[in-house]
């Protein structure tokens, strides 16, 4: 009789506690890919057009100092930028721990990957192109706004859908530690708990919102594609 | 009218120093469509590029209308080079947008409203005869096709001038032809100065009214293409205009003397002209070599005649009887 009795109990909390988890999940996602992309697209623009060969080239120390952050920033295990950021979160957001409060260090980990994904995109633009845009007359913002982002928006949706599930991933870690979602609940019941089959569930669930983004990232960068002869 | 005056370009970069351009001084008047000629590596590019200040020469200036475009600021430069376009190898279209759209860019550009881009680039397309394909994107047109588009953008912003380089380059023969047939017209229509960038005489042969040799970052040779292309007087322009010149190799006969016909814009041609000359005179002629092109009807070129000693001084005389043909006798060392 133990069996029924586990898989009941399981499809109860399903039922109670997976609907309002999933959203935690999907919306913390989101979120935290939108201001990771507000503060990563400048700043891959940034890495692209200060480049030496750029539209607007810096000086070669500062990029250097750019890079060498991002790719620190890049290099910190996300479970120790959770506990760096605290102070910064309770700043932002009155208190470190919560769903809401986990939303600091997803977006704190993910710019730099989000502003190395921007350059790669960026960089695709065939220079033949901008040199045209400056022969128009164009001046750096023009060419940033009207050529450089419009002719990569496939390869960035491309690149952002990567980003969504790769910040899905973090989420199941920052639930670990007082963050909400599909993650804490994988953890609170089958690692605490032992409930292996609601674990299961939580991770297959999971899985499938990877699945569902990918799929519609992808559709849509190829949908977004004029390159493509249809 | 383009003054180019002492224009030089060295590249320093970690590998050394190029000399691109070596003191360039070159005066294109309003109205022509110019070549300028050369093998890879000459300096052609970054000649262009220099005319439109992509490039800032190291030393030197361009004047466009009298203006001293080295002395002018960005802003100043992006507005000249509204009225100077240009048109590329690849064509450079925008590939995430319509052919509508890529004509619309540089008005978009210069903050022109919307409809008043639009009503202006669908005239455009139908200047370059693509009125029914606005809406395709590049992807979806030819490269022919595709040229034509970008030079509909070009002439976007009524410029004066309209800089290309290698504008056929990656074309076949037959849309190469309708390409410069539609230069031309451009020009005699609109009155726009058009300076062409090739490596191919046939491009220069079929729409240049002046053209300058570029050889290694120096101009070697310019003037009126018949000039230039009838005497060629450099190293560089005979290997451009002649390929085959340099085997020009005076194998003399016996008893045979060598004579240099030179075909300056001969309205004979050259078959027709030996045959006469044997039925006529009775000069039998042994062509030694031959290398001649027609230019608008006319024969621009030199041939090397074998011929009787005896029979040198009459044949001379027939010869230089047609207009536009020079002769000279052919020393051993020559
Ligand atoms: N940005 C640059 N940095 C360094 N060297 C350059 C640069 N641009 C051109 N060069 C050099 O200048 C010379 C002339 O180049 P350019 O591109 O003008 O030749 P081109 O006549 O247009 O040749 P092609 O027919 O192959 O296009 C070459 O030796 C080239 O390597
Ligand atoms: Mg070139």
């Amino acid at each position: 009789m133990t069996e029924p009795t586990a898989l009941q109990e399981a499809w109860e909390i399903v039922k109670t506690q997976f609907p309002l988890a999933i959203w935690e999940t999907v919306y913390v996602t989101v979120l935290a890919t939108l201001f990771a992309v507000i503060i990563g697209l400048p700043l891959g623009v940034l890495l692209v057009i200060g480049d030496k060969g750029g539209i607007k080239p810096l000086p070669g120390w500062l990029m250097k100092i750019i890079n060498v952050i991002i790719n620190l920033l890049r290099s910190v295990p996300f479970l120790i930028i959770i506990i760096v950021v605290f102070p910064l979160t309770r700043l932002i957001m009155g208190t470190a721990v919560g769903t809401a409060a986990s939303i600091v260090p997803l977006t704190v980990a993910a710019f730099p990957f989000i502003a190395r994904l921007v350059e790669s995109s960026l960089r695709e633009v065939d220079p033949n192109v901008i040199e045209m845009a400056q022969s128009a007359g164009a001046d750096s913002w023009q060419i940033i706004t009207k050529v450089m982002i419009p002719e990569s928006v496939p390869s960035l949706v491309a690149n952002i859908t990567i980003a969504l599930t790769t910040i899905l991933g973090y989420t199941a870690t920052s639930g670990a530690i007082g963050g909400g979602g599909l993650g804490k609940i994988a953890i609170t019941y089958g690692y605490y708990r032992y409930k292996y089959l609601i674990m299961i569930f939580a991770v297959v669930l999971l899985i499938v919102l990877v699945q569902i983004i990918q799929t519609t990232g992808t559709h849509l960068a190829s949908a977004l594609d004029h390159r493509l002869k249809k | 009218m383009i003054r180019l005056v002492g224009l030089s370009k060295t590249f320093t970069s970690s590998q050394g120093t190029v000399e691109a351009l070596k003191n360039i001084n070159i005066t294109i008047e309003d109205g022509d469509i110019f070549g300028i000629i050369g093998m890879s590596g000459a300096g052609k590019s970054t000649l262009i590029r220099c005319i439109n200040m992509l490039e800032r020469p190291t030393e030197g200036t361009v004047y466009i209308d009298d203006i001293d475009l080295s002395r002018l600021n960005r802003r100043e430069l992006r507005k000249v080079r509204g009225k100077v376009a240009m048109v590329f190898q690849n064509f450079n279209l925008l590939m995430q947008k319509t052919a509508l759209q890529n004509v619309c860019f540089p008005l978009d550009i210069a903050n022109v409203k919307p409809e008043a881009a639009e009503a202006k680039a669908r005239e455009l397309l139908k200047l370059v005869g693509l009125e029914d394909k606005e809406n395709a994107y590049p992807a979806q047109l030819s490269g022919g096709q595709q040229q034509r588009v970008a030079i509909a953008r070009a002439l976007a912003t009524d410029p004066k001038v309209l800089l290309c380089d290698e504008p056929t380059s990656a074309l076949d023969p037959n849309t190469t032809n309708s390409i410069l047939d539609l230069i031309r017209d451009i020009n005699e229509k609109l009155h726009i100065t058009v300076i062409v960038i090739t490596h191919q005489m046939s491009v220069v042969e079929s729409i240049c009214k002046n053209v300058a040799i570029l050889d290694n970052g120096e101009v070697a040779e310019q003037g009126a293409v018949g000039e230039v292309f009838a005497q060629p007087k450099s190293r560089a322009a005979r290997a451009l205009v002649y390929p085959e010149s340099s085997q020009e190799s005076a194998i003399s006969v016996e008893g045979q003397k060598l004579i240099r016909v030179v075909f300056n814009g001969a309205e004979t041609a050259r078959e027709p002209m030996i045959a006469t000359m044997a039925s006529k005179e009775g000069i039998l002629a042994n062509i030694a070599f031959a290398s001649t092109r027609t230019i608008n009807d006319r024969v621009y070129g030199s041939m090397l005649l074998g011929i009787e000693e005896k029979q040198v001084e009459r044949a001379k005389k027939y010869l230089t009887g047609s207009r536009g043909i020079t002769v000279q006798e052919v020393s051993e060392n020559d």
